[in-house]
C-alpha cells in the first residue's frame, strides 16, 4: 500500500513539479513514467470578438505534460474539434488511444467570461467531471491551472499542485554589485515577480501555512533581522531583534508563533516567539549550533539541526515537555529537515564522501534514502501535496532549483541563464 | 601536501608593513591546519601562512595596515596561530583606545547549509571577539555579525570565504 502510494507520488512529482516551465525557469526531466496516462485536451472553443490573453487549454495540457504522468494527445492528430458531449464521436478518440479527453468552451459574459469544462473516461464513455467557472477574464491562467488540478486529481485521486506558488530567492554579482531578490512565482514559474530587492542578504523565506504571509531574514538595516510580510498588502513588518543571529524563521501550523534562532545569550538557541504577546519561549539550552528548526505537522514538536554530538545532526524536541530525540544517525552530516504533511518522511541535506545531497528518511522504520547525486544541493522543500521535493544545486557553476520525487526516481533541473537562484519555498495549498 | 595560497599572498601586499621575508615565510610556513576530508575538492586551502606585519607599536595611524581579514579551516572557528600576531597589536590598539570600535564580520564557504553557516561564522567572529575581550578589550568596543555564505569572497574560492573581516567604525 505505501509502496504503491509512493509509485503514485513519483509520477506525481513532475505533476506539481512540472510547474516551472517558463521563460526563465526551464524543465529538464530526467526519467519519467513508464505507462503515463493517454489524454485529449482538446482546444477549447471561444465564442467572444478578440482573441483571449491566454491559452487556457494550452496551459492545462502543458501543466499535464510536464507532469510526466500524462500523454498528450497532439492537436494536429485530433480529428474534430468537439465543445460539448454530444458532439464527441468516442470511437474515434478510443481507436486513437486515448483513455480520457478534456473539452471545453468559452464564451464572453456581462462581466468576464465563462469557461465550461467536460472530462470523459472515453472507454466507458462516461462523463467524470464537469464544471463552469465564471471568470472576470482577468485570471485565466489561475483558471487554467485550477481545471488541471481538478484533471489531475480525478484521474490520479492526488489532489493537484499547479496552483501553488513557490518563492525563491535570486543572487546576483559578487562584491558590492551583489543584488539579493525575493521572489515568487506561479508554480510554472510564470508570473514571476520580486517581493523584496536588496543590496544585503535575503535569506530563509517561509510560508504561513495559511499562505497569507512570509517570514523572511534580511540584512537591510546591516544587522539580521526577521520580517513577516502580508502577501496581499506588501505591508511587512520587523520582529523584535536581538543582539546576535536574528534567523531561520518557521511558522507553527496555526501561525500564531515562530521559532526562531538567536544568540542573544551567547550562541545559537531555538526560541519560540509568540506573535500575539510577544513572548520568547526558550527551547533549547547547549552550548553547541541549535538551528534551521521546524514544527511537526500537529504544532507538537520541533525539529531542528545541532552539532551537540560534534557533527551536525537533526533532533525533535517536545515543545511542552522539552523530551529531545535524535531522528538521524546515518552518516555524519543530516541537517534543515523538513517534514511531510501526514509527518512520516524528513527530507534533509545529508553529506557522504561525495558532497552534500538530498535524503528522505521514513521515521516510521528509520530508513534513510539518498535521492540525489549531485553534490551541492540544499534547502530542501515538500510540495504541499507531498510528492515532490524541490532544492537548491549548483549546475555549470550557477544555483538553480531542482526537483526529485520522494522515491528518487524523478529529478528536474531547471536551468537558469542569469545569477543563483535558491532557498526555494513551496506554498500550501492557497485556497 | 600545502599549497601556497597566492590570494593570500595579495591581500599581504596591502600591508605597508609587508616585507620580502614576511612573503618568504608564506611558502614554508610550518604550521598545520585540520583539514576536513570532505573539503576535497577545494584545493586552495590556505594553510599556515603568516601575514603578520612588521607593526611593533600600534597608533589610530598605522592601525589601518594591520591585517584585517582573517582565514579559518573549515568548519573551524579556531583562530590560526599565525593570526596572533596582529590580532594582538588589534587588542592593544582597543585596549588603548576605549573610544575606538570594531565590527567583527564572520563569513563561512558555501559547504552545508545555509543557517548552520550562519552559526558558523558567527562562532568564528566570536573567537576574535573573545580574544580581544581576553587582551583587555571592552566588549562594548565590539559588534559582531555574521553573513554565513551570504557574502563569498570575491574570489569565489571555498578557502577565502572562510573568514572574518575587522572593520573599524570608529579609530
Amino acid at each position: 500500500m505505501v509502496i504503491k502510494k509512493i509509485q503514485i507520488l513519483s509520477l506525481l512529482l513532475i505533476a506539481t513539479f512540472s510547474l516551472f516551465a517558463r521563460a526563465e525557469l526551464q524543465i529538464v526531466v530526467d526519467g519519467g513514467v513508464e505507462e503515463p496516462t493517454h489524454i485529449a485536451v482538446v482546444p477549447f472553443g471561444w465564442d467572444g470578438d478578440n482573441a483571449l490573453a491566454e491559452d487556457v487549454s494550452a496551459i492545462i495540457a502543458n501543466d499535464l505534460r510536464r507532469s510526466g504522468m500524462f500523454k498528450l494527445m497532439n492537436e494536429e492528430d485530433m480529428l474534430s474539434s468537439p465543445e460539448r458531449e454530444d458532439q464527441i464521436f468516442f470511437r474515434d478518440w478510443r481507436i486513437s488511444g486515448n483513455d480520457f479527453m478534456l473539452i471545453g468552451s468559452m464564451q464572453p459574459t456581462a462581466n468576464g467570461i465563462q469557461a465550461t469544462v467536460e472530462l470523459f473516461d472515453i472507454l466507458t464513455e462516461k462523463k467524470i467531471w464537469s464544471q463552469t467557472i465564471d471568470s472576470a477574464g482577468s485570471d485565466l491562467r489561475d483558471i487554467a491551472h485550477y481545471i488541471a488540478d481538478e484533471v489531475f486529481e480525478k484521474i490520479t485521486g492526488i489532489r493537484g499542485a499547479f496552483s501553488t506558488k513557490v518563492v525563491y530567492v535570486t543572487v546576483q554579482g559578487l562584491g558590492p554589485a551583489r543584488k539579493y531578490r525575493l521572489q515568487m512565482a506561479d508554480s510554472d514559474g510564470a508570473r514571476a515577480q520580486t517581493i523584496l530587492s536588496s543590496n544585503e542578504p535575503i535569506l530563509s523565506p517561509t510560508w504561513s501555512r495559511d499562505g497569507k504571509k512570509l517570514a523572511y531574514v534580511s540584512f537591510e538595516t546591516s544587522r539580521p533581522a526577521i520580517y513577516i510580510q502580508h502577501l496581499a498588502s506588501g505591508k511587512r513588518q520587523k520582529i523584535q531583534s536581538f543582539k546576535g543571529l536574528n534567523g531561520a524563521p518557521a511558522w507553527n501550523p496555526s501561525g500564531t508563533k515562530l521559532a526562531i534562532v538567536l544568540s542573544k545569550d551567547g550562541n545559537p538557541e531555538i526560541y519560540v516567539l509568540d506573535l500575539q504577546t510577544g513572548g520568547l519561549d526558550r527551547m533549547t539550552r547547549h552550548y553547541g549550533i541549535d538551528t534551521e528548526p521546524t514544527w511537526s505537522p500537529d504544532g507538537q514538536s520541533i525539529l531542528f539541526t545541532s552539532d551537540r554530538a560534534g557533527r551536525p545532526q537533526i533532533y525533535q524536541i517536545n515543545v511542552a515537555s522539552r523530551e529531545l530525540k535524535r531522528l538521524t544517525f546515518k552518516g555524519s552530516y543530516n541537517s534543515r529537515g523538513r517534514l511531510t504533511q501526514d509527518g512520516r518522511f524528513l527530507t534533509m541535506v545529508h553529506q557522504d564522501s561525495s558532497g552534500y545531497h538530498i535524503a528522505v528518511q521514513d521515521l516510521k522504520t528509520g530508513r534513510l534514502d539518498v535521492l540525489t547525486n549531485s553534490k551541492d544541493d540544499e534547502s530542501p522543500t515538500i510540495s504541499p501535496n507531498g510528492v515532490v521535493i524541490m532544492y537548491a544545486t549548483k549546475s555549470g557553476g550557477r544555483g538553480v532549483l531542482a526537483g526529485v520525487s520522494l522515491d528518487g526516481k524523478i529529478k528536474f533541473t531547471m536551468p537558469n541563464s542569469s545569477g543563483d537562484v535558491r532557498e526555494p519555498a513551496w506554498s500550501p495549498f492557497l485556497d | 601536501m600545502r599549497d601556497l595560497n597566492l590570494v593570500k599572498a595579495k591581500s599581504v601586499s596591502k600591508l605597508a608593513g609587508v616585507t620580502l621575508a614576511a612573503l618568504l615565510i608564506v611558502g614554508c610556513s610550518s604550521s598545520g591546519t585540520v583539514k576536513d576530508t570532505s573539503d576535497a575538492t577545494d584545493t586552495t586551502v590556505t594553510t599556515g601562512t603568516d601575514t603578520s606585519s612588521q607593526i611593533t607599536s600600534v597608533n589610530s595611524g598605522n592601525v589601518g595596515d594591520l591585517q584585517s581579514v582573517y582565514y579559518f579551516d573549515f568548519d573551524q572557528s579556531v583562530i590560526r596561530s599565525e593570526a596572533l600576531n596582529d590580532l594582538s597589536l588589534h587588542a592593544q590598539f582597543l585596549a588603548e583606545n576605549s573610544n575606538a570600535a570594531v565590527r567583527l564580520e564572520g563569513h563561512a564557504d558555501e559547504q552545508g547549509t545555509r543557517e548552520y553557516n550562519i552559526a558558523l561564522g558567527e562562532r568564528r567572529a566570536q573567537a576574535i571577539e573573545q580574544f580581544f575581550v581576553g587582551r583587555g578589550v571592552n566588549g562594548g568596543q565590539i559588534e559582531t555579525i555574521s553573513y554565513g555564505e551570504e557574502k563569498p569572497d570575491i574570489s569565489g574560492l571555498a578557502s577565502k570565504s572562510r573568514r572574518v573581516e575587522i572593520k573599524y567604525t570608529a579609530k
